[in-house]
């Protein structure tokens, strides 16, 4: 740990998610450096040792600006999301998971006993004693405890108030970049924070907004796999050409880097503006394709979107609006 | 009085057909099940999947979407879009473990005041069967990790 102590506090911290956050962060290239003149890193597990003890023993308030990414999944994560809310003055829920639960989220549609089975005994697991975790195991040194899954996985706005939102998953570098250098300018009396709630480093428009490709008119008569086109046109919408796009409903501010290059558009940037629920707004987009007016063609068409709850609730299914499982989400 | 289910029903009724139908089967003095709440839009082509999913989330145990028959709707083609958010939304629904059947889509001009009346009983009795929506269905079934899950997977 750093020993100057006039330098504003910074803490980042993963709770469940990948990694890729982390990764970004660092993908800041030489604006890292900004970071460390800036800034005193109090905590930051994949890049510095700190123990929780040390969190625990700073003062509330302490810290001025903490990067949460990963949702809750299990009580540790939710001690420490708790814990890092009273140490610091604004909470960033960083990245798709901590906003709208992302990936880990659509393990929401299935009950933990489920997960827990597939994670530790399907095929490719080698586990003949059918040996389990548990909470709590005694050893002749004590009793060893590892953290109890929760039913569902929630967006970290479920488990603390969380003061902004960096969508992405993982978010932009360069939106990173702009984030970091907004604070530093706050720190230093030339800029003011957005309001409370706000989503920042992102557009308020959509992906289409950004794409480069041509838009028509759509009107599709079947839905397809991106993999099953050859070749994919270059230049025309994907959503035009019958791949199921998710930019007329996503959130701008990657620069719509996958339709940029071939690949449909997944939604890792969340809701735009003004979005309630971000499925309900992709289930108006891909019936306007449409093509058709009798029910028997429609479902035909709709045969082509093999997973509609998992096109359009890809990283958006916890910060749903039906949140898939309403009963559930009172853990506590 | 009976203690029997009494479903919550949101109706999105089309301002030129069906709103006029349940207004005929009211002015006629039809009889129908009186759990719908009905919200009038312009137009079946106006309804945001958002609504539905806002109802079922408020506490609405069914949707019920009501607009002109097919080819006759007043802005053209609007109603077939409806036809088209309807049937995808029922497929995002059941992935979610929500009974499809919760959502309706009825076609009724503002002529057919009995056709309305006799849907919007049909659809509550189907929800009576179906019961409330129940969203703790899945979390019942959750186990605690330092139970033998395994076993209760296999069963």
């Amino acid at each position: 740990m750093t020993v100057n102590g006039n330098k504003p506090k910074f803490a980042m911290y993963w709770a469940a998610s990948c990694g890729g956050c982390e990764i970004a962060v660092l993908n800041i290239h030489e604006k890292i450096l900004d970071v460390d003149a800036n800034f005193d890193v109090v905590f930051w597990p994949v890049a510095m040792d700190a123990k929780y003890k040390d969190v625990e023993a700073m003062e509330d308030g302490s810290i001025l600006l903490t990067l949460f990414n990963g949702g809750i999944r299990n009580d540790e994560n939710e001690h420490i999301a708790k814990l890092l809310r009273r140490k610091s003055k604004i909470l960033v829920a960083f990245g798709s998971c901590a906003s709208e639960g992302c990936i880990p989220g659509l393990a929401n549609l299935s009950p933990v006993g489920e997960i827990v089975h597939t994670a530790f005994n399907t095929i490719t697991t080698d586990n003949p004693n059918e040996i389990y975790p548990r909470v709590s195991f005694d050893v002749p040194e004590g009793e060893l405890r590892i953290p109890k899954i929760e039913k569902v996985l929630r967006p970290l706005d479920l488990v603390v108030d969380v003061d902004y939102y960096m969508p992405g998953c993982p978010p932009e570098s360069h939106q990173i970049a702009a984030v970091v250098d907004l604070v530093i300018k706050v720190v230093k009396g030339e800029a003011e924070l957005p309001p409370k709630g706000s989503v920042i480093g992102a557009g308020d428009s959509t992906v289409c907004d950004e794409c480069p490709r041509a838009r028509n008119v759509k009107i599709i008569k079947e839905f397809k796999r991106i993999q099953d086109i050859a070749p994919v046109d270059p230049t025309l919408c994907l959503l035009e050409q019958g791949i199921p796009c998710n930019g007329p409903a996503t959130r701008s501010g990657c620069n719509a880097r996958c339709p940029g290059v071939g690949a449909q558009c997944i939604g890792c940037y969340g809701p735009a503006e003004g979005v309630m629920d971000y499925g309900a707004r992709l289930i108006t987009a891909f019936s306007s394709v449409i093509d058709a007016t009798e029910p028997e063609e429609i479902d035909r068409i709709l045969d082509g979107i093999p997973d509609p709850t998992g096109q359009v609730y890809r990283f958006n299914l916890a910060g749903s609006l039906l949140k898939a499982n309403r009963e559930a989400w009172k853990v506590k | 009085m009976t203690d029997q289910f009494e479903p919550t029903i949101i109706g999105f009724t089309c301002n030129w057909c069906s709103y006029r139908a349940s207004d005929l089967a009211g002015t006629a003095r039809m009889k129908y099940a009186p759990n719908v709440r009905l919200i009038r839009l312009m137009c079946s082509g106006r309804l945001d999947p958002t609504f539905v999913l806002r109802a079922l989330s408020g506490g609405a145990d069914g949707v019920m979407i009501t607009g002109c028959h097919p080819g006759e709707c007043h802005y053209i083609e609007q109603n077939y879009k409806a036809l088209r958010r309807f049937l995808l939304l029922r497929r995002v629904l059941a992935g979610l473990g929500i009974e499809p059947e919760r959502v309706k889509l009825v076609w009724a001009s503002a002529a057919e005041g009995a056709r309305f009346a006799a849907e919007t009983t049909a659809f509550v009795e189907e929800i009576r069967k179906l019961g409330p929506l129940n969203w703790g269905k899945v979390s019942d079934e959750l186990s605690e990790i330092s139970e033998p899950v395994h076993e209760e997977v296999a069963a």
